[in-house]
């Protein structure tokens, strides 16, 4: 654990100081015209000269604004700092005044979009094991299955996710907690039938012929070998699909005109010019998906530790 | 047909077809084993050894010619779990213990739990391997781990071993030591052994019958009866009578490569 800490620690202050120099540039136009209109002193004066004047000479030439740019309301890009703040004015503050399940709250928005994640991975994962195992038992399964589910991700899925949900109330489906799982199921699954599909073709070739001189049946050779064979490629398909069914999740909540949900949020923080919501709504997506690959990734450890096997 | 033979191909072929043409992998191959006979296979790659050995085991389909084990074809043979396999590699399953590797052939051919118990201890006994039975097999030697997967290969009342270079990927101190145990474990059990292997020492020291073939196509180009006596210590192989039958073998390779 300590071993992966400190590269993972280096590539993320890497990565801040990146964004960080990165907001003067991104941000010197909004200033300079804030600035303008508030009567400053800005080079060159005009909107229109300065809209084809490069942002290197804006910045260089209006070096006493630079620092207004990481602390504008509506900045194009907002500094780690702000959107830290952001995101804890939508999470740890509103819990510490009660308020964590309010509208404003990221920990309700993210709540909502989890629901959606976990059902749509519960229908994803059964329909790629289940997909897997048909293909692995037959070969004409394996020849109509295999190219439709390959085609089914070559269809973008922001295309398709209207459309579901405009079928899906047209049969009768009220709400769209069953649509949203539906388009999260549908990104989930993929990487799960292809990963058991490799998984449960695992055994060698001695291994099956060694079942073959006991005479064992094709159910016994499916149990005791396939199966124990496929589960650390289930445990790493799982953890692909779990990421896949959460931005599926999103996904299904962009489209929909939905008020709840990660992706709500994010839809509604461009509608209404609030970047940093955006921000803040991704950074907590980005953290849910991580909580949710690690969980599943200590279960792998602590199951397969079980069954014997070094991880 | 003697009453007492346990294997007999008759003109036995098996021809595979590949984009490069036929491959005749074995050509008019007969033989017969006896019960208990410890029948080592020997000669360079290609030359069909192991193809004869998976054609008994019903895991090839030979082309044509006959083939019967204890009497009746390969694959009835199979069915009746008339042989134990012991692959080249041990393939234990990894997320089975020693013990439940053991258990497997008895899991899936339905003995009942209190006889499985007690033929894993008999058998792990056996190749001295008493006190393993909880321990995954990472946690065992390549040696120990093979000597695993023979036990697991003696533990159900099959009376043909068939061995397809079971030691070929362990070091010679480790082969000898394996080597002496499986001649007593023989004497032990009294089964027939089919036994495929590159080494002439191993095949002279362990067997009463050495088949050497030969390739391209492979076919068998001397059976030796080794005179060695019963009783076999590992030093046995510094007497002039060893080496005898080994320079027979040798003579009997040699000729078989002389072809190209």
């Amino acid at each position: 654990m300590t071993k992966t800490l400190l590269p993972v620690l280096t590539v993320l202050f890497g990565i801040l100081v990146i964004w960080f120099l990165a907001v003067a540039p991104m941000n010197i136009r909004v200033t300079l015209d804030q600035a303008a209109r508030a009567g400053g002193d800005v080079v060159p004066t005009g909107a229109v000269e300065r809209r084809e004047t490069s942002t290197l000479s804006l910045l260089l030439n209006n070096r006493s604004y630079i620092a207004g740019g990481y602390d504008l309301d509506r900045p194009r890009l907002p500094t780690p700092t702000q959107v830290g703040q952001e995101l804890w004015k939508t999470t740890g503050a509103m819990v510490l005044k009660g308020r964590t399940w309010s509208k404003r709250s990221l920990i309700y928005h993210g709540w909502i979009t989890l629901q959606s994640t976990f059902w749509g991975f519960l229908l994803g994962t059964t329909v790629g094991i289940l997909g897997a195992v048909l293909v692995v038992k037959s070969r004409v399964l394996e020849m109509s299955l295999v190219p439709w589910a390959i085609i089914s991700q070559a269809v973008p899925i922001v295309a398709l996710a209207p459309m579901i949900i405009v079928l899906s109330s047209q049969a009768g489906i009220d709400g769209r907690g069953f649509p949203k799982a539906l388009i999260s199921s549908y990104l989930c699954f993929f990487p799960v039938m292809v990963g058991m599909i490799k998984g449960l073709r695992s055994p060698s070739g001695e291994q099956l012929d060694l079942l073959k001189t006991y005479s064992a049946s094709g159910t016994q050779q499916f149990l005791k070998l396939r199966v124990p064979a496929s589960l650390p490629y289930l445990f790493t398909s799982l953890k692909i699909g779990v990421a896949a069914a959460l931005v599926g999740a999103i996904v299904g909540e962009l489209p929909t005109g939905a008020i709840s949900g990660l992706g709500a949020r994010i839809l509604i923080g461009d509608q209404f010019g609030t970047p940093l919501a955006i921000w803040a709504a991704l950074f907590a997506a980005a953290i849910l998906a991580g909580v949710l690959v690690t969980l599943l990734d200590r279960t792998q450890h602590v199951l397969l530790r079980k069954m014997g096997m070094r991880t | 047909m003697t009453s007492d033979t346990v294997i007999k191909a008759e003109n036995l072929d098996l021809t595979f077809q590949t984009n490069d043409g036929p491959v005749h992998a074995l050509k008019d191959v007969s033989l017969d084993i006896k019960k208990g006979d410890f029948v080592s296979f020997i000669g360079p790659s290609g030359c069909g050894k192991t193809t004869f050995l998976r054609c008994m085991a019903d895991l090839e389909q030979p082309t044509g010619g006959k083939i019967t084990v204890n009497g009746v074809t390969p694959h009835e043979a199979r069915q009746s779990r008339a042989y134990g396999y012991v692959f080249q590699h041990a393939g234990l399953y990894p997320w089975r213990t020693i013990g439940r590797n053991v258990r497997l052939p008895l899991e899936i051919m339905g003995y009942p739990k209190a006889e499985q118990d007690e033929r894993i201890k008999r058998v792990l006994e056996l190749v001295d391997l008493e006190g393993f039975e909880k321990k995954f097999p990472w946690q065992l030697s390549g040696g120990m781990q093979q000597r695993a997967s023979i036990a697991r290969a003696l533990a159900f009342d099959a009376d043909i071993l068939l061995m397809d270079e079971p030691f070929g990927a362990l070091d010679e101190i480790v082969r000898d030591h394996l080597n002496e145990q499986l001649l007593k474990l023989w004497a032990k059990t009294q089964k027939t052994i089919c036994f495929v292997t590159h080494s002439i020492p191993e095949a002279v020291y362990l067997s009463t019958k050495i088949v050497v073939m030969s390739p391209r196509p492979g076919r068998i180009s001397d059976v030796i009866d080794c005179p060695l006596p019963a009783e076999r210590p590992l030093d046995i192989r510094d007497t002039q009578e060893f080496l005898d039958v080994a320079h027979r073998v040798r003579e009997g390779l040699r000729a078989g490569h002389s072809y190209d």
